[in-house]
Order: C-alpha cells, then sequence, then structure tokens
C-alpha cells in the first residue's frame, strides 16, 4: 500500500500540514492576488495523481482586489461539493510563463480510503506498476 | 477588596487619547483635500465627517475592550447630474480605506449593463463577478434605478437586486454598497424596493451649486489643466453661468466642465489666427473674455442644439 500519512492525499502546497484554516487561505489568496494571478476554484473525487484537469467550479477570476470574494466561492463550492477534493490553483498569465503557479486542496472527504498497488505481469518475467484508488471503484459522485 | 473604587479607577486607567488616533490616521489630510478640491456641498461634507468620526469612536471603543459592531456603511447618493456623486464616491473609498473600514480602499463603478445579463442564469453569475471585483472596496452602481424595471416583468434586473442585497448582508465588511442616481427616480426606486431601502443607512441628498460655486468649480478645473481666466474672462463667466443655470439640460459642474472645454477651443483657435504668432508662457495659460463671449449663449436665445443635451 501507498504511503497514506495521516490518511489523506499528499498534492500540491501544504498537503503535508494540516489543513488550512479560512485565514491561512485568505493569505494565501492574497499573496496570489499581489502578483497578479488568475484564480480558480477545481474540484473532483478522482484523486488519482495523474488526474491532471479538474472540474472548474465558476470562470476563472481576474482582476480581484481582495480575497473576500475567492473565499467566498470556496465557501459554496464546499456547500455544493462536501465530499469531494477541492483545490484552488493560481495561474500567471504572464507571456511565456503562462502556467499554475500555485496549487493546493482545501477540502478533502472525510474518509480517503487511498490507494492499491497492483502489479501486472508483462512480458518475460517483467512486472508493471500502478496505482489504483479505492474510490474509483464507485462510479462517479458516490465515491466519497 | 473595595470594589467601588477600584471600578471607576480601572475605567480613568483605560484612557484613551482620541487626538492621538485621530492624528495617526491621517483623516484631517483627506478631510481637507475633500474642503478644498470639493466646492459646496456642505450636508455631503457633514455627512462625512459624521461617518469619519462614527469610524474613528469604533475603533477607540474596540481598543478600550468595548463592543464595537461594524457599522452599515451602504449609502445612497441622489441629486441632480453633475453635482459630484462621482467623485464623492472616488473620496469616499480613500476615507474608508484610511480609517480601516474597507481593506483595499478601491472603487468598482457599474451600471446596470455590468450586472444584468441576457438570458435566464446570465445574470447571476454576471452580479457576482462584479461583487467579487468590488470586494475590499466600494461598489458604487450609477443610475441605480435601472435595476428595476417594474413594467417588464421578465427582466433580469430583479434578479441581480436579490444577489446585492444578499452581499449586502452578508458580507457587510467587506464591501461598501453606494447607489447613485437622480432623486425623484430614486425616491421611486427604493420605493418599489423596500428591502433595499432598509439595508441602506446613510442616504445623502447632493444639492444643486450656486453660481459663486460653479465658478470657483471652473477655476479648480482650470487650475488642474494649467489654465487660467483673465480678470475679464473670469466676469463673463460669471455671467456665461447665470445664462447658462436658466437653461434647459443643465447639468452644474459638467455644464461648466463642458463650456471649459469648449473656450478651450476657441482659445487655440483664438492663438492660431493671431497675427502675432510670437505667445508668451501666459498667453498659452489664459482663456480671455472673448473666448466665452463667443459662446451661442451669449448670441441667441435658440439653444435646442446645445451640446449639452442629453448628457446625464
Amino acid at each position: 500500500m501507498m504511503t497514506n500519512l495521516g490518511n489523506h492525499i499528499t498534492q500540491g502546497q501544504f498537503s503535508f500540514l494540516p489543513p488550512l484554516t479560512d485565514k491561512q487561505i485568505s493569505a494565501q489568496i492574497k499573496y496570489a492576488l499581489k502578483n497578479n494571478w488568475a484564480i480558480g476554484i477545481e474540484y473532483t473525487d478522482d484523486p488519482h495523481p495523474r488526474n491532471t484537469y479538474w472540474e472548474m467550479f465558476g470562470n476563472p477570476m481576474f482582476d480581484l482586489k481582495d480575497p473576500a470574494g475567492i473565499l467566498m466561492e470556496i465557501n459554496n463550492c464546499r456547500k455544493t461539493f462536501p465530499n469531494h477534493y477541492i483545490r484552488v490553483t493560481a495561474f500567471n498569465s504572464t507571456r511565456g510563463v503562462e502556467s499554475p503557479t500555485m496549487s493546493y486542496i482545501v477540502n478533502r472527504p472525510k474518509k480517503e480510503p487511498g490507494f492499491s498497488l497492483l502489479r501486472q505481469e508483462a512480458n518475460g518475467r517483467n512486472i508493471r506498476y500502478t496505482i489504483h484508488s479505492y474510490a474509483t471503484d464507485k462510479p462517479e459522485n458516490e465515491r466519497y | 477588596m473595595n470594589k467601588k473604587s477600584s471600578e471607576p479607577s480601572d475605567f480613568d486607567n483605560s484612557r484613551v487619547d482620541l487626538d492621538a488616533e485621530f492624528s495617526a490616521s491621517n483623516i484631517q489630510e483627506v478631510l481637507d483635500k475633500l474642503d478644498h478640491e470639493l466646492i459646496g456641498l456642505k450636508p455631503v461634507k457633514n455627512r462625512i465627517r459624521e461617518t469619519a468620526a462614527l469610524l474613528l469612536v469604533d475603533r477607540v471603543r474596540k481598543k478600550s475592550g468595548l463592543t464595537a459592531s461594524a457599522p452599515s456603511l451602504h449609502m445612497s447618493f441622489t441629486g441632480n447630474p453633475g453635482t459630484g456623486k462621482t467623485t464623492v464616491a472616488l473620496r469616499m473609498a480613500e476615507i474608508l480605506h484610511r480609517l480601516g473600514y474597507v481593506r483595499e480602499g478601491h472603487l468598482v463603478s457599474v451600471t446596470r449593463d455590468d450586472l444584468v445579463g441576457q438570458y435566464i442564469g446570465h445574470t447571476a453569475p454576471k452580479t457576482k463577478e462584479v461583487l467579487k471585483k468590488a470586494m475590499g472596496g466600494v461598489l458604487f452602481i450609477d443610475e441605480a434605478y435601472y435595476l428595476y424595471k417594474p413594467e417588464n416583468e421578465r427582466d433580469y434586473g430583479a434578479e441581480s437586486i436579490e444577489i446585492l442585497l444578499q452581499v449586502m448582508e452578508n458580507n457587510r465588511d467587506d464591501l461598501v454598497v453606494i447607489l447613485a442616481g437622480y432623486k425623484d427616480r430614486m425616491d421611486k426606486f427604493f420605493h418599489s424596493n423596500p428591502g433595499i431601502r432598509s439595508r441602506i443607512a446613510h442616504h445623502i441628498d447632493f444639492p444643486d451649486y450656486q453660481p459663486s460655486e460653479l465658478l470657483a468649480i471652473a477655476k479648480l478645473m482650470l487650475a488642474d489643466q494649467d489654465y487660467r481666466f483673465s480678470q475679464e474672462g473670469e466676469t463673463a463667466f460669471g455671467e456665461y453661468i447665470q445664462l447658462r443655470m436658466k437653461m434647459e439640460h443643465f447639468s452644474n459642474a459638467r455644464s461648466v466642465r463642458n463650456a471649459l472645454d469648449r473656450a478651450r477651443l476657441r482659445q487655440a483657435n483664438r492663438l492660431f489666427y493671431k497675427s502675432n504668432k510670437n505667445l508668451s508662457r501666459s498667453d498659452l495659460m489664459t482663456i480671455e473674455a472673448e473666448d466665452i463671449l463667443e459662446s451661442r449663449i451669449f448670441n441667441e436665445s435658440s439653444l435646442d442644439s446645445d451640446s449639452d443635451k442629453g448628457t446625464n
């Protein structure tokens, strides 16, 4: 079994820390806004690390000055998807950079079963390894 | 031991210096600037001073451990066109920022178009986006009465108002909403939307300017652009204001600004066609009486094609 520290997945920033409080999230958003990064809120119920593209909750938010509006959206998203993973991403649109600069999880399911390690016997005595989330055995929206 | 004597002394010990707090907040500077840059508008300035005092006292109260619930500062500005509603709103954002009531102190100025969408489901995201942008600052809704169109029951303005009300109530610490518009139509708007009226604590009415105030405004506007009146020019402009005020579509300071723009045009024209093209610095700066007396207002009374028409 994969190491599942504290029984939660570790992806993005701050994921080895205890869950961020709203105040801490605001401070992080403030930092992103100070750098003129656009902020998006995304959710998913498939926590596989290669699942890069999560669903967006609303449009990405440009031209904001204050974290209060984003926190309001985060809370809306939490209300809509209380048992999904929700992350906040910051996007730097500077020409030549154009990539996400921050990404951290702000909401998790109550119980995260983690991943299993699958071994596939391939040609000869080769073994191929892959990980599989227990949660994804169930259909979408019933996973957590 | 003797509680009675210890308690009052407790109060005395926690004295706070209101003056020190006042000077620390730089409020005086903002208020002075307001006095200096905004001519007239007595009731408005009084109201701003009162608000500033309230916020300051609240801050001091908080420091001495008394409860200071954040006052609701949503406002409505009513007045005729060109009485300085937008200018004051901008200043308001700065004042509230200095007092620490809003965090960023920026002003987001919107009209109906920015809030109301065209199709079902379009309005809510649009309104919310504007509200999110305004958080930490001041949201200024110009001509707010257009939000509500009672004659069209399928109008989406009502939806926008609903979201607005919700945020005004729940995010009171995050943003201040200022509604602005002409007096009579705003009254009608508030009458048909009692929810909004009850959530707005401050109704400020902007009076029309006196002729002398308009002249002072004109001088201030010119000074900002490095122009000035000659002695005769000033007298002529005083006469111009008197005449202009009697006409229709007079919109206070805005009419003054338009008149000045036209005077600058005529001044440039006069200088250009002058025989002696050797100009001094003061020639370039001075607006003479003839620049103003050439105005249509002095020549004729048929002013149907006045260029101030339709400005609102």
